[in-house]
């Protein structure tokens, strides 16, 4: 068939996919062409044409930046403290939930466990200041015990393990969907023969629980890997007032504080440096882009699929 | 890459979730005492984890000044409830007209977000239409790389949204996974019913109103909650783009007044009356047990679903 006549014939699908290509063009390929504002001195009086175009001037800048390199830090150990503490709770809350023979408990607790996800963090971070802030339940219960004080929501040294608990107790629930649903595809008659072999408990959700899961599991790291430098931006911004730069700058909220500045905590705010915040979410937009396609090379290697086929 | 947007649609029907039978099967040995009693605790412990803080926070929020000092913080045992701190907020000023502006976002934004993406979903769902490979891509490249906070910044406050309400719902309309999980549903509708649908005479439009969209109810509902879901606590893009605190959400005063401790003001009632018997911590309490009303709501109808709906996005990206 002629490409004429095919589009003639498909116009009316295109028409449908023009509204949300416009938008895709407007907010997100034109973002991506203003990132020519990472190698100029951007004035906001010049635009983003006549500004002075000064090359890599920005990036020598932020690698010389000893702060850059303690966000870049920060994001890395933040990203491996949530893959190790929050990565397996989801598949053992699965794997225990699936074993709950009432299907009204099982909709219960899965009622109950997907609720969070559906916070924002403003309101996880208020529910998690009210519980274990200053004034909050835990200190109000250690004091009437004479026990001195925690105040863990300013803590900057444990701030890495706030963090987690705020994401686990916000997504953990939601993340066992999957493993779920991955359970509950695996064909039964497989336990049964096992089991007639002779195969106990355990045996059983060695050989053939583990292996069911594995596509998945594989795919849920590859995930994760790829979004490793995007933690938590909104946890850390709403607190980053309370524990300081130093525990709660990660890449991404580094490039909005110096880029942007937020009309917020001012003590803290670098001025607006467009050039300067914008290399640095190049900087991190680049690595993603590198971890993502690295990451699925490895599920590829493990004979998965991961998130597109070779 | 194109095989991600290629493969074939049986395999989101094979893994869905299958009903479980009643009981124990007969090969299955009954559990020890032991093990029983330990997963009933931790499962009983994980759901008090997201329920007493949900009950608290509720029920500070219904309690007086007095029992709210008596419990030196958030009340966990209910005494002596009343209505007061609601109608201190609703007697106008800054909780109203927050609560105004996450509705109207809410709303509008909703609805211009399902119009959007069910139109594109099903545009891009028909096999083998003129352009469909190289448009697919154009949504999937924004999924892996994007140009930046500061960019995407200057793009929208060029575009004079800068301070309207606007900015809350525009650069967040399209939601490209969503879009994907829509459409991968959309591949599965039967195609014997589209060929009768056609015959009879139906156009590309008639066939996604009559026959697609009644057929896809329940993602359609899914997608539908996600994005009020996310309108509702939109936070980010009014931190970014909102300077004016009478345009603020309910999560932007949430995060202006409960976390970052500063005290509400404008609540409407001159304050001297009202104010001196209310309990800050209950007003807050009051704004975040607003916040999740309409999510305790929604999610018990759309529960069921959602296994389906993430398993097609987690297998098909």
């Amino acid at each position: 068939m002629s490409w004429r006549i095919r589009l003639r014939r498909d116009k009316s699908l295109l028409l449908m996919t023009i509204p949300a290509l416009a938008l895709l063009l407007v907010f997100n390929y034109l973002p991506m062409a203003g990132i020519i504002v990472a190698f100029e001195h951007y004035d906001i009086y010049q635009g983003l044409v006549h500004s002075d175009f000064v090359g890599l001037d920005e990036f020598r800048q932020l690698v010389a930046n000893p702060d850059f390199w303690h966000a870049f830090e920060n994001t890395l150990v933040i990203s491996f403290v949530q893959l190790v503490l929050y990565f397996p709770l989801p598949i053992a809350l699965a794997l225990m939930v699936n074993t709950v023979l009432s299907s009204k408990v099982r909709g219960f607790i899965q009622a109950v466990v997907y609720l969070p996800h559906f916070f924002s963090y403003v309101l996880v971070i208020t529910i998690f200041q009210e519980f274990l802030g200053g004034a909050g339940v835990l200190n109000v219960f250690l004091n009437k015990h004479g026990i001195s004080s925690w105040n863990v929501m300013t803590d900057p040294h444990t701030f890495k393990y706030l963090v987690t608990a705020q994401a686990v107790w916000k997504e953990a629930g939601w993340g066992l969907i999957v493993f779920l649903a991955a359970l509950a595809a695996i064909d039964q008659s497989l336990y049964e023969a096992a089991a007639v072999d002779g195969a106990g408990r355990w045996r059983r959700m060695r050989h053939i629980t583990m292996p069911g899961l594995r596509g998945i599991v594989v795919l849920m790291l590859v995930l994760r890997l790829g979004n490793a430098l995007s933690v938590g931006f909104e946890q850390m911004l709403i607190q980053r007032q309370a524990v300081g730069a130093g525990a709660a700058d990660v890449l991404d909220t580094y490039s909005y504080i110096y880029g942007i500045g937020g009309g917020f905590g001012s003590a803290t705010t670098m001025g607006a440096d467009y050039s300067y915040g914008a290399a640095a979410g190049l900087f991190k937009a680049v690595l993603s882009l590198i971890l993502i396609l690295g990451a699925n090379r490895l599920a590829h290697a493990f004979g998965e699929d991961g998130l597109y086929r070779k | 890459m194109s095989s991600l947007t290629q493969s074939p649609p049986s395999r989101a029907v094979t893994t869905a979730p299958r009903k479980r039978a009643k009981g124990r099967e007969v090969w299955e040995e009954s559990p020890t005492w032991f093990g029983q009693f330990g997963k009933g605790t931790v499962l009983t412990v994980v759901c008090a984890l997201v329920i007493v803080p949900v009950w608290a926070v509720v029920i500070t929020s219904f309690s007086t000044k007095s029992s709210i000092n008596a419990a030196g913080g958030l009340v966990l045992v209910p005494h002596g409830l009343s209505l007061q701190n609601y109608q201190l907020i609703f007697s106008g000023g800054t909780v109203s007209q927050a609560l105004y502006v996450s509705l109207f976002v809410t709303l509008i934004g909703t609805a211009l977000s399902m119009l959007v993406s069910v139109l594109a979903a099903y545009g891009l769902s028909r096999p083998r239409s003129f352009g469909q490979r190289p448009l697919l891509m154009m949504l999937i490249v924004t999924m892996f790389f994007n140009g930046g906070l500061i960019p995407t910044f200057l793009v929208v406050s060029d575009l004079k949204l800068y301070g309207s309400m606007w900015a809350m719902i525009l650069p967040s309309m399209v939601n490209v996974f969503n879009i994907l999980i829509i459409r991968s549903f959309f591949q599965n509708t039967a195609a014997e019913m589209i060929e009768a649908a056609r015959l009879d005479g139906a156009n590309e439009w008639r066939l996604l109103w009559s026959v697609v969209i009644p057929t896809s109810r329940p993602v359609l509902a899914v997608m539908t909650m996600f994005y009020a879901v996310t309108y509702w606590g939109t936070f980010f893009n009014a931190l970014l783009y909102e300077p004016d605190s009478r345009k603020w959400p309910l999560a932007m005063v949430i995060y202006e007044y409960t976390y970052s401790g500063n005290q509400m003001p404008g609540m409407g009632t001159t304050g001297i009356g009202g104010l001196q018997n209310a309990s800050q911590l209950g007003l807050q309490m009051c704004v975040v047990s607003l916040s999740l009303v309409p999510i305790i709501v929604l999610t018990p109808f759309v529960q069921k679903h959602f296994s389906k709906g993430m398993l097609t996005g987690a297998i098909k990206g």
